[in-house]
């Protein structure tokens, strides 16, 4: 049984939560960012760019059974691990589930300064785009 | 060495650089180091005090009123102006007219130029690293117009390529549009040589002296442009206040870029005749404000001394660019003309600006990342931004150590 959008939040939060200072905690999210992978059979494309990012990120993402299962990738390490951070939490749920997930843990994990909409790393937009994704699919 | 205050008295030129640091209070007593200089930089509390003292004295609008507290503020504004004339040695005020800032002084130049001397086929000659602010003015501008741009390459080592530019002014030339400090190299353009050589061919040049204004002494007669701008706010002054020179000869003769209150002679529905220079060019209520507050910091920068200024500023850039050169092979300095100021531009190699930038700023280092809105130049140099370190005169070298300590400490935890 896949855990839920919810339990995922949480175990990300109290892995999280073992490391005391800002150094671990990017230590932790750039390991996050160094296991992230784009799948070999999948092209990347400009329509998957997300705007608004200092460095390039794509999202793609595939309908599985009713799933969305999202990939990534990005040029900066940093950001790598932001958006796998993401990715492990919304990847291969329903669009109603990713819709009705609120992100609180991002600020619990003490990165919430990195998802106002004008930061350049762009994990809002990010964010958005994976929101975005789920909501096409709602409304198909 | 002595120094002309504004008010005509003689000082001594301060350089009790530590006391000249809590001038900024920002920055005074902060743990923050604050090396975005080119961004834009701290301001002084004279900045403050002269909004201030204005507001509380003698604020009202300009070259309107009769009343008595209209032609006092008036007369301040008309201060600054001159302030600002005398900063820069123009020959008359007249050639100095305020502008929202660098962007606003280029745009004014690619419109109003071009209206009175760009016909189908000619060219404007700018350079490879030009800030977008000095690129796509003229982009629009070619569009309008049926011109064509043609650009000064940049060599390996991010100096300008003087042999191609040989060749590449010519009669079709009508204007030369030229970066003088590069804010993501930190390059110091030949200016001088440079303004020569294209007046030889009687092509007119504008500078645009954003970061150059701040750190060293600007003298429009003695490098002899025709148009140069600038931006207060990189300068100590305030936002949305910029400065455009322009020789009297040439400006004089060129259409208005705005209409608008202030910059009309007269109006009727059928025909409007306009103002000279400088009003010509400040439709609008302008900046009031903010030029007599920019006049104050002026006022303030020239009792330091801007040759001691530059002399501090290229003693703290060249000291950082050493210690990195020297202790950190995993460093790339992008830009190594032997010229520069100010700006120490690097890559961590084999890793994004990006993630640099962010481990920096959890160590309380404030640097820029990324393009630096000059994405033809690091196309050119194939990377896709650099991190850049850029100083004033009000930083040390006690920070100095601190951001390269902080950088040992990124690149450990980036392995």
């Amino acid at each position: 049984m896949t855990p839920t959008i919810n339990e995922t939040a949480e175990m990300l939060e109290s892995d999280f939560a073992m490391f005391e200072t800002w150094e671990e905690k990017y230590e932790y999210l750039m390991d996050l960012g160094r296991n992230l992978h784009w799948p070999a059979n999948r092209q990347q494309s400009d329509s998957m760019l997300i705007r608004g990012c200092q460095s390039q990120v794509w999202i793609g993402h595939e309908l599985n059974q009713g799933k969305i299962e999202f990939f990534a990738a990005s040029e900066a390490l940093i950001v790598k691990g932001l958006v796998a951070m993401l990715l492990k939490v919304y990847s291969g749920h329903t669009s109603a589930d990713i819709l009705a997930f609120q992100p609180d843990f991002i600020a619990r994990i003490g990165l919430s300064q990195h998802l106002s909409p004008t930061r350049s790393n762009g994990l809002f937009s990010m964010l958005n785009a994976i929101k975005s994704t789920a909501l096409a699919y709602q409304n198909a | 060495m002595s120094l002309k205050t504004a008010n005509g008295l003689s000082a001594p030129a301060r350089n009790d650089w530590q006391s000249i640091r809590s001038d900024f209070p920002l920055i005074a007593g902060q743990d923050l180091v604050y090396f975005d200089n080119a961004a834009s930089s701290q301001k002084p509390k004279v900045m403050l005090q002269a909004m201030e003292n204005m507001v509380s004295n003698s604020y009202a609008n300009v070259h309107r009123g009769v009343h008595a507290l209209s032609q006092q503020a008036t007369d301040q504004y008309e201060a600054a102006r001159k302030t600002v004339a005398q900063f820069i040695n123009a020959a008359d005020p007249a050639e100095v007219v305020f502008t929202a800032g660098t962007t606003d002084s280029i745009n004014t130049i690619a419109f109003s130029f071009a209206e009175a001397h760009i016909q189908p086929g000619d060219e404007i000659l700018i350079s490879g690293m030009e800030h977008h602010a000095n690129i796509v003015p003229w982009q629009l501008m070619a569009q309008r117009k049926s011109a064509h741009i043609k650009v000064i390459p940049v060599l390996d080592n991010g100096s300008l390529d003087l042999e191609a530019f040989d060749a590449l002014i010519g009669p079709k030339t009508k204007l030369l549009s030229l970066v003088w400090v590069s804010n993501s190299l930190g390059t110091v353009n030949p200016i001088p040589y440079i303004i020569q050589k294209a007046h030889a061919y009687g092509v007119p040049v504008m500078v645009d002296a954003a970061q150059a204004a701040p750190h060293m002494p600007l003298n429009v007669q003695a490098i002899d442009c025709d148009f140069l701008a600038f931006s207060a706010h990189k300068l100590g002054g305030p936002t949305g206040l910029g400065v455009l020179y322009g020789r009297r000869a040439l400006f004089e003769n060129l259409p208005p870029y705005r209409g608008g209150g202030d910059m009309i002679d007269r109006v009727t529905f059928e025909k409007t005749t306009f103002q000279g220079l400088p009003f010509r060019f400040e439709a609008g209520t302008p900046h009031i404000l903010g030029a007599v507050a920019f006049a104050a910091v002026l006022d303030y920068l020239s009792n330091i001394g801007m040759r001691q200024i530059e002399e501090r500023e290229r003693q703290l850039s060249q000291s950082l660019r050493c210690q990195l050169k020297a202790d950190f092979p995993e460093i790339q300095l992008v830009g190594t003309a032997p010229d520069s100021v100010s700006v120490v531009s690097f890559l961590v190699k084999g890793h994004h600006p990006l993630d640099v930038g962010v481990l920096l700023d959890n160590q309380k280092i404030a640097v820029r990342t990324g393009h630096h809105c000059c994405q033809p130049l690091m196309d050119r140099f194939g990377i896709p931004g650099t991190v850049r370190a850029s100083l004033a005169f009000y930083n040390t070298e006690d920070e100095i150590d601190r951001f390269l300590l902080a950088l040992r400490k990124t690149i450990r935890l980036l392995k």
